[in-house]
């Protein structure tokens, strides 16, 4: 760690690493109400559970690109952090509305458009601390040295800012409001969050491989620019069946096709670069996370997405549980193994020791990736048969419900295991450091 | 790697490209918001308690439990076509009182079914809830939800 202000990332990445906690365990009560429909059904309903359990998410996700950032940007700008002061009132702000937002779902008061639940005075909070992150960055940025990785960084995340206000918009016709809806929602995680993803794979893959700069950057450019290019028309794969003229089907097929290639260029790329550098870096762990993140990104995200992106396969299809299967893997691995791979990299300098708790790092990666896959799998033949029974064969919901049970144990299994993986990670994050790779020669 | 295409080159492209669908993009959506408007939707038939129910589902957070137009938590049915389901084109009468009825009655309690939580709406907040599912039951889906089981 060459500058003093990158240690800012610190106190995010453990906000992040406890918000994922609340995560995890939000999503696994909400699986047990799939399979015991009573419990806590008067007290804390199912839609509140599962407005923390995205919710907590998105907020940590966020966390966690705004620590990376801090730890990120002085190394590329060759310069300190603007100012800290500003960064940990940002971080006091970020949290605190956070945690208002969760007291605010227990206690029953919330909007009500999906993912966008959080009252309007802390939607104002969230886009107050995310104005104060901008300025910071940016002035760093502007004063240092300029490179690819940061700028593209910082077109993320002003892209995530200024198209979150679409989410102060709620026009009264349902299908206007759906319409400027996915502009928030899928330009986030199909447009301008890849473009924060592909910066921090970038910087890890420098840093990791040792490979030249130069090399790394002009594909950060080509895979950005596929993001971009496929992931804004993408959007028309939503704009099926909300009340949009036909030409969205032929245009959401096409875009969705495209909205592949950057997720499957970024999986070559990681490989080309690891196996090209054919350096032994000894974080181990953070080399795992940061090739299996662009992989399940390329399955979960790319593959299952483009899977039921036919509308001719959509129209049986949409909003079954298949959308639920998607919707898991994808965020799973694009942003969360995106941010695990950052924490597992940059936790060792901000720590000050050298990589540490490998082992215990890399059970939790497969651990995870093998519960999340399990989710995944129960999700999809939950959602096959859903969709033949209630969309082909025509049979009532509540019925059709009770015919996949089996799947919900399924799913709620692979949960604890999942929340097993995750208490790995997080104790061989933050724990008391156990075993330390002793080697310094290639250690940044 | 390809020498042809350089550092500057792919930053041009990616700026360009990007800007290009943008526009693109954006042109789109405002010829849709119009189309929408002017012929999806029945913007003469958007009453005040249309826009007071939508509030209604928006204030109780329904879409974290159900579906509407397939967009939602799949917890709970779709409610898109419920007017339709419940034979609002035959009897709109017989649909409104039925849907009413269905959400006083909640939750069920019966063990080992999923609950509806009871949200204590007025006879004014019932009827403009129903008015918003009415309504939103007409929108232009090209067909979509397949069956009536939504």
């Amino acid at each position: 760690m060459k500058y003093h202000t990158q240690a800012l990332a610190f106190p995010y990445f453990i906000a992040a690493l406890a918000l994922f906690l609340i995560q995890v365990l939000a999503g696994v009560l909400a699986g047990t109400v799939y399979v015991f429909p009573n419990l806590l059904s008067e007290s804390v309903p199912f839609h509140i559970i599962r407005m923390i359990h995205t919710n907590a998410l998105l907020v940590w996700l966020l966390l966690g690109y705004f620590g990376a950032s801090y730890f990120l940007i002085p190394e590329e700008s060759e310069r300190e952090i603007h100012s800290p002061k500003l960064a940990w009132l940002q971080l006091g702000i970020f949290v605190f509305a956070a945690l208002a937002a969760v007291g605010s779902y227990l206690s029953g008061v919330h909007e009500g458009r999906e993912f966008l639940e959080q009252p309007f005075w802390v939607k104002i909070l969230m886009v107050i601390a995310f104005l104060i992150f901008i300025y910071n960055v940016t002035m760093t940025v502007l004063k240092g040295r300029k490179t690819v990785v940061s700028i593209v960084l910082l077109l993320g995340l002003w892209g995530a800012a200024i198209f979150f206000m679409f989410a102060f918009y709620n026009p009264d016709n349902l299908a206007v409001d759906k319409l400027y809806w996915w502009w928030v929602v899928h330009v986030w995680v199909e447009g301008v969050w890849e473009l924060i993803m592909a910066a921090m794979l970038a910087f890890l893959l420098i840093k990791l491989t040792g490979v030249d700069r130069e090399v790394i950057e002009k594909w950060l450019y080509v895979i950005v620019g596929f993001s971009l290019f496929s992931g804004l028309l993408g959007t028309g794969h939503h704009y099926y069946w909300i009340g949009a003229p036909e030409y969205w089907h032929w245009i959401g097929i096409i875009f969705s096709f495209l909205e592949v290639v950057p997720f499957f260029a970024m999986m070559l790329w990681a490989f080309y670069l690891v196996k090209k550098s054919g350096r032994d870096h000894p974080n181990r762990a953070a080399i795992l996370w940061s090739l299996g993140c662009p992989v399940m990104a390329f399955i979960g995200a790319g593959l299952l997405g483009l899977m039921h992106s036919f509308p001719s396969i959509n129209f049986y299809t949409h909003g079954t549980q298949l959308t639920a299967a998607h919707g898991h893997l994808a965020f799973y691995g694009a942003y969360v193994m995106l941010n695990l791979a950052f924490f597992t990299y940059a936790l060792p300098a901000l720590r000050k020791v050298q990589p540490f708790n490998q082992t215990l790092n890399i059970w939790s990666f497969w651990l995870m990736n093998a519960a999340m896959i399990g989710i995944t799998f129960a999700l999809v033949f939950a959602g096959v048969l859903q969709t033949h029974l209630q969309r082909v064969l025509g049979m009532g919901y509540m019925q059709v419900q009770s015919q996949i049970e089996l799947f919900y144990w399924l799913r709620l299994g692979a949960g604890v295991f999942f929340i097993i993986g995750a208490l790995m990670f997080i104790y061989s994050a933050l724990g008391p450091v156990r075993e330390q790779i002793t080697t310094t020669k290639h250690a940044h | 790697m390809a020498e042809y295409l350089t550092k500057s080159a792919a930053r041009n492209i990616f700026y360009g490209g990007s800007i290009f669908f943008l526009i693109i993009f954006a042109a789109l959506t405002i010829h849709t918001h119009f189309y929408m408007v002017n012929v999806a939707t029945d913007e003469s038939t958007l009453t005040e308690s249309v826009v007071r129910g939508k509030h209604v589902w928006e204030r109780h957070s329904c879409i974290n439990c159900h579906s509407l137009l397939g967009e939602g938590a799949y917890f709970a049915p779709e409610l898109g076509n419920v007017w339709i389901r419940y034979g609002g084109k035959q009897s709109p009468e017989g649909a409104r009182a039925g849907l009413k009825a269905w959400m006083r009655a909640q939750p069920t309690g019966v063990e080992g079914r999923r609950q509806m939580p009871q949200f204590n709406l007025s006879e004014q907040e019932l009827d403009d809830l129903v008015d918003f599912l009415e309504w939103t039951s007409r929108i232009n889906t090209l067909g979509w939800p397949p069956g009536i089981s939504g």
